[in-house]
């Protein structure tokens, strides 16, 4: 060790001091990581981050993209997907869930169902205010709840979005006249 | 039970944990008190397990990667890689060269804010209460703010796939990332002028749990704690995984296997990663992060079996993968390097005072999702 006893402390010291005195000037705002004033402000989160799932729907709820072909749930690996495919009065499939539920308190927040989609359906949410008031029922999401429009795709994750425009498919289905959704 | 010296005394059994603020998560220690004199002491383990191999053994081969991020969560990215290494080993697909240095990147990334909590929280263990740990977060911070922009999760970030990575580091990424690393010098420095003169913690550490060479090298210890001890083994320059034979980096070796040595170590190792980084981030070519024969769905590999390891900020991380030909893992095995490292804790504690216990365990740098699984 060179120079006095307790130098060390000391050097220790001035860094502390050097921090402590510098948070106190703006203009190290910029560099220095600062408290987001949550329910005042919100932070911004970017646009890959993920936090749950949800399903796109183009211009009206009836004209949703996920066609209920179950390969979300096959591949989600804490298996937090159900869906059930809806069908017409003759057990014809209609190519859209009667039924699909998250579940909120499985969901680990992979994003696997995301990557796996064939039809650009199923994304992933930037919303991380997902508390509810209480444990079992609430925490599961339904089919109406998971519904958010290409409008609010577009808000939330811009570029992905627009990415998504430009390559998909539009989806063949039966004409929905069978039976309004849901309806049994 | 008698003392050694003319007082009868009888020895103490104090059970450490397992929630004891400094046993870095559930993780109990039975130690047997002679005085203040530990002359026995027993992990014991097992309180964060969650079944992690056999959950993966009944999972597709894509479906236990995010599961990997919960093994070490501090190094998330280490752990994909690792398992995307072995499966690639069995597999035969070949990582196009981006993806390559983007996984150099984002290793040596983890192995920065790795090391840099585990220093903090080691002073954290003498007493330091909190301060040069919030140094160390406050960087970490940064860098996990960079995970996020770029795989979406700041701890878990499920980032590597069979064949490449996830998404591609744009423009605005790599310049994050450039200034993320151009930062880390003068934090390095400033951490050192902190931490390192400090007499206080230069009595408590020196010569407080000695970790003997040939114990390191029988007991099949890596990482940090092995070159500590003075074993030059670094499986970055053993193996030369990845691209790793292409950058000039050196390999820190202890000397007397102490607390202050593992401390020392992780100091250089630090300077080594942000020397690395730099070379990663001027030489990263263009072109794709995924190889074309790479798939997520239906994917099957071939029957065998593989092992693969890397260098993990902690030490020796492996993936033992045995498959019969199937979408699902036959046998799936995890080597950790903190478990590993936790079975000579005994060895280094005897002698040693309670108060030491806790330092050597800090010096060992465990995460209890590791040991547990």
């Amino acid at each position: 060790m060179n120079g006095f006893p307790g130098k060390g402390l000391l050097d220790g010291l001035l860094v502390t001091a050097k921090n402590f005195v510098g948070s106190y000037f703006d203009g190290h705002r910029k560099e220095r990581l600062f408290t987001w004033q949550y329910p005042e402000e919100r932070m911004k989160l970017p646009e890959r981050s993920r936090t749950f799932p949800f399903l796109v729907y183009d211009g009206s709820p009836e004209n949703l993209r996920c066609t209920a072909c179950k390969i979300c749930e096959a591949e989600c690996p804490p298996q937090c997907i159900y869906i059930v495919m809806d069908r017409d009065a003759h057990g014809k499939p209609l190519h859209r869930p009667k039924v699909f539920t998250i579940d909120t308190s499985v969901c680990m927040q992979c994003g696997i169902c995301a990557e796996v989609c064939p039809f650009d359906s199923i994304k992933m949410d930037c919303d991380f205010e997902r508390s509810r008031p209480g444990r079992f029922g609430e925490l599961l999401a339904h089919l109406s709840d998971l519904l958010k429009s290409n409008e609010y795709y577009h808000q939330i994750k811009p570029a992905e979005a627009a990415r998504v425009d430009a390559t998909r498919r539009p989806i063949k289905r039966p004409p929905a006249a069978a039976a309004p959704p849901g309806k049994k | 039970m008698s003392g050694t010296g003319f007082i009868e005394t009888q020895t103490l059994e104090v059970s450490l944990g397992p929630q004891h603020p400094s046993t870095h998560g559930v993780f109990r220690m039975d130690v047997v008190l002679e005085g203040e004199t530990v002359v026995k002491l027993k992990p014991v383990m097992g309180y964060l397990h969650r079944n992690h191999e056999k959950l993966a053994e009944n999972m597709t081969w894509l479906g236990s990667m995010p599961y990997t991020d919960r093994l070490d969560y501090f190094c998330s990215m280490t752990n994909n890689w690792a398992y995307a290494l072995a499966v690639e080993k069995m597999t035969g697909l070949k990582v196009p060269e981006r993806a390559e240095y983007i996984r150099v990147i984002m290793a040596e990334l983890t192995r920065l804010l790795n090391h840099a909590c585990a220093i903090g929280f080691l002073f954290s263990d003498c007493g330091a209460w909190f301060t040069p740990i919030l140094y160390a977060l406050r960087e970490r911070e940064r860098i996990l703010d960079f995970f996020e922009t770029v795989s979406g999760a700041r701890m878990m970030c499920n980032y590597m796939r069979f064949g490449g990575v996830r998404v591609d580091l744009d423009d605005a990424a790599m310049a994050m990332a450039r200034d993320l690393v151009a930062r880390w010098p003068a934090f390095l420095d400033e951490f050192e002028k902190l931490l390192l003169g400090n007499e206080v913690f230069l009595a408590r550490t020196q010569g407080v749990g000695i970790l003997p060479r040939e114990l390191a090298i029988n007991a099949s210890i890596s990482g940090p704690m092995a070159r500590a001890s003075g074993v030059e083994y670094d499986i970055r320059k053993v193996d030369k995984y990845g691209v790793y034979d292409r950058f000039d980096f050196r390999v820190p070796v202890g000397e007397r296997g102490d607390v202050f040595d593992r401390f020392m170590i992780r100091l250089l190792e630090m300077r080594e990663s942000v020397k690395i980084l730099q070379q990663a981030l001027r030489d990263i070519p263009p072109g794709p992060v995924l190889a074309p024969e790479a798939k997520l769905r239906n994917f099957k590999v071939p029957a065998g079996d593989g092992y693969a390891r890397i260098e993990a900020p902690k030490g020796e991380l492996g993936f033992y993968l045995v498959s019969d030909g199937g979408t699902k893992p036959y046998r799936y095995h995890v080597r950790p390097p903190s478990f590993i490292n936790l079975t000579v804790l005994e060895d280094m504690c005897l002698g040693h005072k309670v108060a030491d216990v806790v330092i050597i365990l800090g010096s060992v740098d465990i995460v209890l999702g590791e040991v547990d699984r």
